[in-house]
């Protein structure tokens, strides 16, 4: 049981910035993820804590130890790889053995936790198997296996269900939660999809391009995105975007997105009266675009045109596309909605909760007004 | 039933050349069963008709006995140590690529393509100067060393269809670079053996050049002995067909019995465990 930190740490493959000045907390016990798309650097953030990359320069440390320079063998971490990588001509037995044979445990022992940890994950049946005779999961929970018989400090878990079927993936992330829940052991887990970090995570890292994008609980993230990059990669589908100006009408602020204007609330208007005539972009989440009709009562909606380009009906809800000028949006709408393709329709944007963003602090990322 | 048919039409070169391939063959094992009077190149291709002399096998064999033990002291050390040698190349060449290895597994393959003519000379004066000249050792030495470059290039080809993450599990796991070695690759390596021994068994076993070169009487392999045991005069043909059926045996063996292997070790990169 251990934190783990990362002070400063720059990891560089030749022109190639993987890692960008990377600073990061993580708590004894705590589970978090790290999310972002494929070449943001969550994985050489994790293969830098398990020793398999050096870092160009900072430090890591796992505890109050500095381990810049140990071995991954004596960083006393377990990792879980995508492929699983399980010795191929070793029984489960001796794969989950292998890590405790070469720490010279004795043999009562190795064999006392193998069964344990076999019990725990239901693999009992399976020890005296080899790799190919096992299905995807339960290769995947042999995997799992190999890294609890070593009672790591930490545990490190690079993209573990993206080689498993959408079902399996779904009860495997349930149970890595209870497995977290009963080990109290830190967890950092990597994943490029962000229902897992949504769902497993104390806190969540978002990275993009080497740079640590914001880190904070799943809820807050979701809530409370601190750029437009965040915004978008938490949340399915994807937040809206649409480029807008803030605008003073009568003393009161309206968003102007050229083919439609919404007021902004009074209780909402303090921090963007800096912002009137700067150019923004105005973020909605698809389930905070409403059919009129359905309106939950006690929220401010503003109206706007749009014509409806695609229905995609899911049973539970009904994803619109909409188009209002030139932009084209989703919505996440009530089941009972009934509009037809190329109708004229006018829905209700849910203005206590939106998002705008500052384009000049960073025209490639623009950062939430707060 | 146009598939069937183009089937067959595949099976007709393959017959034939199967046939051009086994004529030698069948030339010898009719020769190594005639009786010396039988022997004339008007009757090479007929079979024998004073029933089958098998009294020639056993005469070969016995003149080439002491050879054969000789053969059998060359070959299973030269393709054994050739093996080791080439598998650990391959795995430090696929597996830590240290700075200038990309400069040196071109310059180890390059060995393949040096002609045996041409580095003769070189090759006697330095088994002389290492005092292996004339007796088995320097033969192996030599044969060892021109295994390495294609024992290499198997090997290093084979390791390098393993996954990187089966070496950092290991890694974590708590092996260092020969723990991984022999308790990871080794062991899933035997295929890649099966080939390189086979490979490096049959052409240290058929290799006349080296031999003739480097051994004295005392050491020579079969293959030298087999063309010494022709007289100046007479040439018994029939006992020297069943001799060289006899030198040829165990290659032959080999691959009849271990072939499914040696494809199968061919592949083994190519198809996903």
């Amino acid at each position: 049981m251990a934190s783990v930190t990362y002070s400063n740490v720059w990891k560089k493959f030749g022109d190639f910035v993987a890692l960008n000045d990377l600073n990061l907390s993580i708590q004894d016990k705590e589970f978090l993820v790290l999310v972002g798309p494929s070449g943001c650097g969550k994985t050489t953030a994790l293969r830098c804590l398990a020793g398999l990359e050096e870092i160009t320069s900072g430090e890591v440390r796992i505890g109050d130890t500095v381990v810049n320079d140990v071995p991954p063998k004596d960083r006393d971490i377990a990792m879980v790889f995508q492929s699983y990588a399980l010795y191929p001509h070793m029984t489960v037995f001796d794969n989950m053995a292998f890590g405790l044979k070469l720490r010279k445990v004795a043999k009562e022992e190795i064999k006392r936790r193998v069964e344990e940890s076999a019990a725990i994950l239901g693999i009992e049946k399976l020890l005296k198997r080899r790799p190919r005779e096992l299905s995807g999961g339960q290769r995947q929970r042999v995997a799992v296996g190999r890294a609890i018989v070593r009672e790591p400090k930490v545990f490190l878990f690079d993209e573990p269900l993206s080689n498993l079927d959408a079902k399996l993936r779904v009860q495997t992330r349930a149970e890595i939660s209870k497995l977290h829940h009963r080990l109290q052991t830190t967890f950092i887990y990597v994943t490029h999809d962000q229902t897992e970090a949504m769902t497993m995570a104390s806190r969540i890292a978002v990275m993009n391009k080497g740079i640590l994008q914001q880190l904070d609980t799943p809820q807050k993230l979701y809530d409370f995105p601190a750029n437009q990059f965040v915004a978008g990669f938490i949340g399915s589908p994807s937040m809206n975007f649409f480029p807008a100006k803030i605008r003073k009408d009568d003393g009161k602020l309206v968003v102007d997105a050229e083919a439609f204007s919404v007021a902004v609330p009074e209780n909402r208007a303090g921090p963007y009266h800096a912002h009137v005539g700067k150019d923004v972009i105005f973020g909605i989440r698809p389930e905070d675009v409403h059919n009129p009709e359905f309106v939950p009562s006690g929220i401010h909606t503003a109206p706007v045109e749009a014509k409806v380009d695609v229905i995609e009906l899911m049973g539970n809800e009904i994803f619109l596309y909409l188009l209002s000028g030139n932009n084209q949006y989703v919505a996440r709408v009530d089941p009972r909605t009934r509009f037809s393709v190329d109708q004229k329709v006018q829905m209700a944007f849910n203005m206590d909760n939106f998002h705008i963003f500052d384009v000049a602090a960073d025209p490639e990322n623009p950062v939430a007004i707060r | 039933m146009n598939r069937s048919r183009s089937r067959y039409l595949i099976y007709i070169p393959l017959v034939l050349v199967t046939i051009f391939y086994l004529i030698p063959l069948y030339v010898m094992l009719v020769t190594g069963f005639k009786s010396f009077d039988e022997i004339s190149l008007q009757t090479m291709w007929s079979l024998p008709k004073s029933g089958l002399h098998f009294d020639n096998f056993i005469e070969a064999l016995s003149k080439l006995a002491p050879y054969f033990k000789n053969s059998i002291i060359m070959v299973v050390p030269a393709a054994i140590i050739s093996s080791i040698l080439g598998s650990l190349n391959g795995y430090i060449l696929s597996k830590w690529k240290f700075p200038g290895a990309d400069l040196i597994f071109p310059a180890i393959l390059f060995g393949m393509f040096i002609p045996y003519q041409s580095i003769l000379i070189p090759l006697v004066q330095f088994m002389k100067s290492i005092n292996l000249y004339g007796g088995v050792g320097g033969l192996i030495l030599a044969h060892v060393i021109y295994g390495i470059p294609i024992t290499t290039l198997t090997f290093r080809n084979y390791y390098a269809t393993i996954p990187k993450e089966l070496l950092e599990a290991a890694r974590i796991d708590g092996a260092d670079i020969m723990g991984i070695y022999f308790k990871i690759m080794l062991p899933i390596s035997l295929p890649s053996f099966v080939v390189v021994l086979i490979w490096q068994f049959t052409s240290a076993w058929n290799d006349f050049l080296f031999a003739v070169v480097l051994t004295g009487s005392q050491s020579w392999p079969v293959t030298v002995a087999l063309n010494n045991m022709a007289g100046s005069q007479i040439i018994a043909w029939n006992v020297q067909m069943a001799g060289s059926f006899l030198a040829a045996l165990p290659t032959l063996l080999i691959y009849i019995f271990l072939g499914n292997y040696f494809l199968r070790g061919l592949m083994a990169g190519a198809l996903k465990g």
